[in-house]
């Protein structure tokens, strides 16, 4: 085994020990049933509201959607906020102090973020099942979806989000981002179908991953008849593959050389810097 | 671990055939149109402590993250371990031992935890003659953390916090060690632990370069005491050896007749003489006090800034014992 592979699998020890740490830490915690609560009270709300001629409720179309929503945060604003944070904190410093400390550093954060992801859809999926009716219950062929709809989306929006940490100056910047994301969400068919919406926002809205990924979910986990309330009364499975699959390619192409870039400029100085600034914007 | 045993000898590194670790030559740093650094050279031995002293904003830290392979040069030749920095791959990195200032990174790790994790990174390159990561407890013991070892890193005391520093960036047993300002914000009993741990690596002949703003630090820990200012290396020499050659001069203190009075002077001895042939035994009290190297430092600093470095420095008599 060679030196770079020694430390990717050191990497996968790194991501394990992260999760763990994630998930016996109270904030963090409160943050996965914070986020559960969010999603299961509008789903709550419009529970029992028809969706027209699609023989289920809004919230049976809702739980998919919203998980499908979440994959893609995640992977993308997750990642791109741990990577921001941790190059202001200096842990990717320490990570490019050691011989291929980055290498660890990199697979570590895609276990992590991966199984962040699998646990923020897992919460208000097992809570959603039980406010809504007709979610998962035709089993089989349909849940094989998932195998490749939700492998597929981390491939999709991990990369970017790399991306987007790599490029953007300091943690707080990524909390700006999130109000274009929100208007992303509104035309991405997550709280109602897109062919509510008009023709040229559909066509934006299509572009992007969180559309696709609800998609995906939608076709994974509603029954057959469903699929009416959908443009062109299609899973569009082939689609869904090609735009998350374009996504996924940018990515890989985009993520090595910005990564390389972001981690050739760390010294102590420039962390040294960026703490100084923390610290005034805090004092 | 069975890879890593697989692994072991595979990054063996001959046995040093120079007894120089740093070799820095006409090093050159540029800004924009600002020069940071305009011919830096000086060299370190194995088992040396360096000591980068200088105004900020002299390039301590430019000059440190260049030889760390942080940060490329604009000219100038440097070696750290035979390799030119620009081009040391991970082999050479897990040679080097570099001191961060953490702030709040890996908080929610247990000190055990993470050294054990960032010391496993170093196993591949483990040798016969040294053996890669450092036992985590023995090392936890080195540095004073045993009892915080199951404690969460985000938890430590600033002191606690600078030691396991430390601990992490000599995890890895390095050949060279960098440290950039590690005492800044330790207590005296800190700082004092922290000295024996540097003189311990040192002993055990590993090549430190630290940087610091303590000039007490610098007199107590260095070997060899760089001075840089205006870009350039002003002064290199032990502290005895930087007394010599500054023209900083020494105070006389004494009284006559009861009044105190105090002379500053480049030959206190002598001055005193006169003094005593002048009078006498009205003469009493009497105190000198040699140039410390914090007065050599500052006229050095404060000769430079006037322009006046005169490149050999007279030997003053400063009286004959040393320090």
């Amino acid at each position: 085994m060679s030196p770079v592979w020694y430390a990717a699998v050191i990497g996968v020890r790194r991501g394990w020990t992260e999760l763990r740490q994630t998930f016996t830490t109270g904030q963090d915690v409160f943050g996965y049933v914070l986020w559960t609560v969010l999603l299961i009270v509008p789903l709550f709300l419009v529970r029992d509201d028809p969706l027209k001629g699609a023989g289920i409720s809004t919230g049976a179309f809702m739980l998919p959607s919203m998980l499908g929503m979440t994959l893609a945060f995640t992977g993308m604003m997750t990642t791109a906020q741990l990577l921001a944070t941790e190059r202001e904190d200096g842990t990717l410093l320490r990570a490019k102090a050691v011989p291929h400390g980055m290498v660890g550093h990199l697979v570590g954060k895609i276990i992590m973020v991966s199984g962040t992801a699998l646990a923020s859809m897992a919460l208000p999926f097992a809570v959603g099942v039980f406010v809504v009716d007709g979610v998962a219950r035709q089993g089989g062929g349909a849940l094989l979806t998932l195998v490749w709809v939700v492998p597929l989306g981390l491939l999709a929006t991990l990369p970017m989000g790399a991306v987007i940490g790599s490029l953007v100056d300091s943690p707080r910047t990524i909390g700006l981002l999130m109000l274009p994301v929100m208007g992303l969400v509104v035309i991405s068919g997550i709280y109602f179908p897109l062919s509510k919406l008009p023709e040229w926002l559909q066509t934006v809205g299509q572009i992007f991953p969180v559309y696709w990924l609800g998609l995906g979910l939608r076709a994974a986990l509603l029954p057959a008849d469903a699929v009416a309330a959908e443009i062109g009364e299609s899973w569009r499975h082939l689609e869904t593959a090609g735009v998350l699959g374009a996504w996924t390619v940018a990515g890989l192409l985009l993520a090595p050389s910005v990564l390389r870039r972001m981690a050739r400029r760390e010294s102590g100085a420039a962390m040294a810097e960026r703490h100084r600034k923390a610290m005034q914007r805090v004092g | 671990m069975t890879t890593a045993h697989a692994l072991s000898g595979a990054g063996s590194s001959p046995p040093p055939e120079s007894d120089t670790v740093i070799d820095v030559r006409d090093l050159r740093m540029r800004y924009r149109s600002q020069d940071v650094l305009k011919g830096v050279g000086f060299t370190a031995r194995r088992g040396e402590v360096v000591l980068l002293l200088g105004p900020n904003g002299a390039g301590k830290t430019t000059t440190i993250e260049v030889l760390e392979g942080f940060r490329m040069r604009s000219a100038g030749d440097v070696t750290v371990l035979g390799t030119d920095p620009a081009d040391g791959d991970e082999r050479w990195r897990a040679r080097l031992g570099i001191v961060l200032q953490s702030w709040r990174d890996h908080g929610k790790w247990r000190v055990r935890e993470l050294l054990a994790h960032l010391g496993s990174y170093y196993a591949p390159y483990s040798t016969a003659l040294v053996r890669r990561p450092w036992d985590v407890d023995e090392l936890l013991a080195a540095v004073g953390l045993t009892e915080q070892a199951d404690k969460r890193v985000g938890t430590l005391s600033g002191g606690q916090r600078r030691r396991f520093d430390v601990a992490v960036g000599i995890v890895g047993r390095p050949e060279v060690l960098f440290l950039d300002e590690p005492t800044a914000g330790l207590d005296p009993e800190a700082r004092n632990e922290f000295h024996g741990l540097v003189r311990g690596l040192a002993d055990e002949n590993t090549t430190v370069l630290l940087t610091t703003h303590d000039l007490a630090e610098a007199e107590r820990l260095a070997d060899r005491i760089l001075i840089l200012a205006g870009g350039r290396i002003v002064a290199d020499g032990s502290a005895e050896e930087l007394s010599r050659q500054a023209s900083a001069e020494a105070t006389v203190r004494w009284t006559r007749d009861g009044r105190p009075f105090e002379k500053a002077t480049a030959e206190p001895t002598r001055f005193v003489r006169r003094l005593f042939e002048e009078h006498g035994e009205a003469i009493g009290g009497l105190e000198v006090r040699r140039a410390s190297l914090e007065d050599t430092y500052l006229t050095m600093v404060r000769e430079l800034e006037a322009g006046s470095v005169p490149d050999e420095r007279a030997v003053h008599a400063f009286g004959e014992g040393s320090r």
